[in-house]
């Protein structure tokens, strides 16, 4: 015990030595939230809007007017007809249309129920999800108003259609997505590089002629980042929900723990890629390569997965990021508890034992 | 029991074969030589004796344990300074010295009487990273690092290539009092002065040995007459020689040509005869005894 | 006289912070001599070569190589000198015609110059059929017999020779500095470091530095002169010492 824990001061000495290093895994979390955040924060307002009333009664005038007074929204022309909506966002005037069904407050009033339909240009996605987002929780608030004030229980239906760019991620979708890749780079890149950097400067022979016992080194390399990862989650959902307003609807514990699930899988692969590349620089090219770019583009980071051809969809299953991005998602967002997210659980826990076997088999006791 | 037996040991690499068909022994407390150009194979005999390589064929002990059945137990007796500068360059003199300690289950003042000699050298720069001490130091630190553990055995992998002559002596210096502490040495080197400073040395050239003995019995076994020969302008006196009849071989040797003759029989007045009839100036010839370079080079030139 | 200097230096200097590396040092290497520049680990060879290469500013002093200035013609000096050292030389991954072909490229060698010198090496190097071997494949002794038949390729004034034969085995260390004889006596200047002391018998003169500055310079026999000793490798005790 005495000589792994030798061996963990050791790691620790070299991670707080390497100061460019360090300032990078604990700068790019806080970075690149910043930036994501504000990229999106910054533009809702004043956007420009048209309003197709088709019903032209009380209840849609109050609503345009409690739209255009939120300070979202500006309007920039009332339509006369669904002909003049293509013409409108064609000119790129105008990022939303909202429409109105005839007779809107009749059949609200009446029927308790009545239709009113988004159409967002979704060439500027985050835009567009966000102006759609605001408008619905307008909408919404109309409708709680409302249901305080009778006895009847009104419900506005929004459809929602996205121009140009269907499917799109949802506003948050960022904080997930980050988490994962944020913790993916701290994980594998920093311990393969850090376990092939030993390789090559040549201290590996000495430490394999050591009593020292595989698995201790392979632990000792992996706790100072499991630690460090940690840390970079905590500060991710502490921006994302203390500057942004990203709410944590689910538990946090529960994020965290699988947060950790996450990191573990990450520093098992890192330690695999470790066994089967000879110099640092193979160690990273390896993990931005093999890691990054599927955990950017086929995790459903950005690309949502369903929109993806069928053979990419089948690839996208062996991407941990992906099974850790919808439990970031069911819990941030949805709020849901651990019993709705077992199966992609179960998936990263599979994978991570498998890979640590696999490595475990394949680490050299020798120098072949 | 020997400390380390080798046997037929054979190790290939693809199609290069780095270490063919070696065998020899070293007994307790000897300071053993394994002398050779790059390429020779040290390196992965070594890393084969260390447990870092599996041989292809043949075997080894080492304190009578196998290298590929029980290399466990091997590891934890024996002290490896690989041939490159393998320590930790984030990291101080004494935070080195320490981790390596640690990781043999032992401290620095356990073994402290061991390493004391040499470390009382590097303990004013102890709180120096090691990637910033000069040549000698590293190669110093190298040393107490492998030594730290006490062991019964220590394989040094070129400890001195690279490292000026003082420090080279000073090295071999070191090496002889951890002999007298009882501790069996292997050491390898590509300088061939270096050979009379072993018990015995094993010359290797492209995998091979030519020859396992003492320095002195190697040095007796060299059969033909040898004469240095000194004249004004050795570049010319070299080409001459070298287009001679009765030269069977002829190399340099700082500032002496080193001749033998294919006559049996030879002598001094012989060679500086037919030196004079080149019209050189300032002759000298004169018989000395062989060192190890020109066993070497024999060696090379029978195989 | 002047003209027959091809390196000269005087009171050259290079501080890194507070240490010294190379403390007013002032020599000078006659055409076509074999110059051997000795020192212990840390005596300041290696930042005294990267001066005179062009390669590191002096702090202070004067020096000019193959008559250009190394304040002020660096470019100028990396035209007329050939480098090779023990550790880096050749590329390890291409074969030994693509280096000569990216090696006289660098020099500006013409297609027609390159060709004619890897025929040329390719025979006196007695490569033969390992001129399409990868560099990475051939033994010590033959890549660094190639290395600096490469250095010289362009004809420099000067070759810098760092540790060239460093675990060459005996022969090829002799065959090596039968080439080192050959490049002299066509012209070329050699400044030559070794940690062999039978190699610096070899030399026209010999300069041993400790401690930054330059203990010792001379010829070998007129050095074991002075130091009344047998060989060089006693001169180097008792200065290093």
């Amino acid at each position: 015990m005495k000589q792994f824990l030798g061996f963990l001061v050791k790691e620790f000495y070299h991670i707080f030595r390497d100061f460019r290093t360090l300032l990078i895994l604990f700068g790019m979390p806080v970075a690149q939230i910043m930036l994501f955040g504000f990229a999106i924060t910054n533009e809702v307002k004043d956007v420009k809007i048209a309003i197709l009333d088709e019903s032209k009664d009380n209840i849609t005038k109050e609503i345009s007017s409690k739209l255009l007074s939120s300070g979202y929204f500006i309007a920039y022309d009332n339509l006369k007809s669904v002909k003049d909506i293509e013409p409108e966002f064609r000119k790129g005037m105008i990022k939303e249309v909202i429409i109105f069904e005839p007779n809107f407050s009749g059949n609200l009033l009446k029927l308790g129920k009545a239709n009113v339909q988004l159409i967002a240009d979704a060439s500027e996605p985050n835009l567009a999800n966000m102006i759609v987002g605001y408008t619905s929780s307008i909408l919404m608030d109309y409708q709680k108003d409302l249901a305080k004030s009778g006895d009847i229980r009104p419900s506005i239906n929004t459809d929602v259609k996205m121009r140009y760019n269907p499917n799109l991620k949802s506003v948050f979708m960022f904080v997930p997505g980050l988490m994962a890749v944020i913790l993916l780079l701290v994980s594998a890149l920093m311990t393969s590089i850090s376990i092939t950097k030993e390789k090559e400067i040549g201290t590996m022979e000495v430490l394999l002629v050591s009593p020292l016992k595989p698995f201790q080194i392979i632990i000792g390399k992996v706790i100072p980042y499991l630690l460090l990862a940690f840390v970079n989650a905590f500060v991710i959902l502490g921006l994302a929900q203390f500057v942004f307003g990203v709410p944590i609807a689910g538990n946090t514990v529960l994020l965290l723990l699988e947060s950790t699930l996450f990191v573990i899988t990450s520093l098992s692969l890192g330690i695999f890629i470790s066994t089967i590349s000879n110099s640092q620089q193979t160690a990273m090219m390896v993990s931005l390569g093999g890691l990054m770019l599927p955990t950017i583009i086929l995790s459903g980071y950005i690309f949502p997965i369903e929109n993806m051809p069928i053979p990419l969809q089948i690839i996208s299953n062996i991407v941990p990021a992906r099974w850790f991005i919808t439990i970031v998602k069911s819990i941030m967002l949805k709020g849901a508890g651990f019993e709705y997210i077992i199966k992609e659980t179960l998936v990263l826990a599979g994978m991570t034992v498998f890979l640590i076997a696999l490595s475990i088999k394949k680490f050299k006791t020798r120098l072949e | 029991m020997y400390i380390v037996e080798v046997k037929n040991i054979t190790k290939n690499f693809k199609d290069t074969v780095a270490v063919d068909d070696i065998s020899f022994e070293v007994g307790q407390g000897e300071l053993f030589g394994l002398i050779g150009p790059d390429g020779a194979g040290k390196t992965t005999l070594f890393r084969m004796l260390t447990t870092l390589l599996k041989p292809m064929s043949g075997y080894a002990k080492v304190l009578g344990f196998d290298i590929v059945k029980d290399y466990k137990k091997i590891r934890k007796h024996v002290g490896y300074m690989p041939g490159r500068f393998s320590l930790y360059q984030d990291l101080s003199v004494e935070e080195n010295l320490k981790f390596f300690a640690t990781i043999f289950g032992t401290t620095i003042e356990e073994n402290y009487d061991l390493i004391k000699d040499i470390y009382i050298l590097l303990e004013p720069f102890k709180k120096r990273k090691a990637g910033k001490l000069s040549g000698g130091m590293k190669q110093k630190l190298a040393l107490c690092c492998a030594l730290i553990h006490k062991p019964d055995v220590l394989f040094l992998d070129e400890p001195t290539t690279g490292v000026d002559p003082v420090s080279r002596n000073e090295f071999w210096e070191m090496l002889r009092k951890l002999k007298e502490q009882g501790i069996t040495i292997l050491v390898s080197t590509p300088y061939m002065d270096e050979a009379s400073l072993c018990d015995r040395v094993a010359l290797m050239q492209k995998g091979k040995t030519l020859s396992i003995d003492t320095p002195e019995n190697i040095i007796s076994r060299f059969k033909k007459p040898l004469f240095a020969i000194s004249s004004e302008n050795q570049y010319s006196l070299m080409q001459n020689l070298l287009a001679y009849e009765n030269r069977d071989t002829i190399y340099p040797f700082g500032d002496f040509l080193h001749y033998t003759d294919k006559r049996e029989n030879v002598s001094t007045d012989e060679i500086m005869k037919y030196i004079e009839s080149l019209n050189c100036k300032k002759i000298t010839v004169k018989s000395i005894k062989p060192n190890i370079e020109d066993c070497f080079m024999a060696l090379m030139e029978e195989n | 006289m002047e003209d027959n200097k091809i390196i000269y230096a005087e009171n050259l200097t290079k501080k890194f912070g507070n240490f010294t590396a190379v403390n007013s040092i002032s020599f000078s290497v006659n055409k076509g001599e074999i110059f051997g520049f000795l020192g212990a680990n840390g005596a300041g060879k290696t930042t005294a070569i990267r001066m005179l290469c062009g390669l590191s500013t002096p702090t202070s002093g004067k020096a000019t190589v193959a008559g250009f200035d190394v304040f002020k013609q660096t470019e100028n000096i990396k035209k007329n000198i050939g480098y090779m050292s023990q550790k880096f030389s050749l590329y390890e991954d291409l074969t030994v015609k693509e280096n000569i072909v990216f090696y006289g490229g660098i020099y500006g060698l013409s297609n027609k110059e390159i060709k004619e010198k890897t025929d040329y090496l390719v025979d006196i190097l007695k490569i033969g059929d390992a001129r399409n071997k990868l560099i990475k494949s051939l033994p010590l002794g033959w890549k660094q017999k190639l290395a600096f038949s490469v250095s010289i390729l362009h004809n420099p004034k000067i070759v810098f020779l760092d540790e060239p034969t460093g675990g060459v085995d005996p022969v090829t260390r002799r065959q090596f500095w039968n080439m080192i004889y050959d490049a002299a006596s066509k012209g070329v200047t050699v400044f030559v470091t070794t940690h062999y002391m039978d190699e610096a018998e070899y030399c026209n003169r010999v300069s041993i530095m400790a401690d930054g500055v330059i203990a010792a310079m001379d010829t070998p026999s007129k050095l074991k002169e002075s130091y009344n000793v047998k060989t060089m490798h006693d001169v180097f005790v008792k200065i290093a010492r």
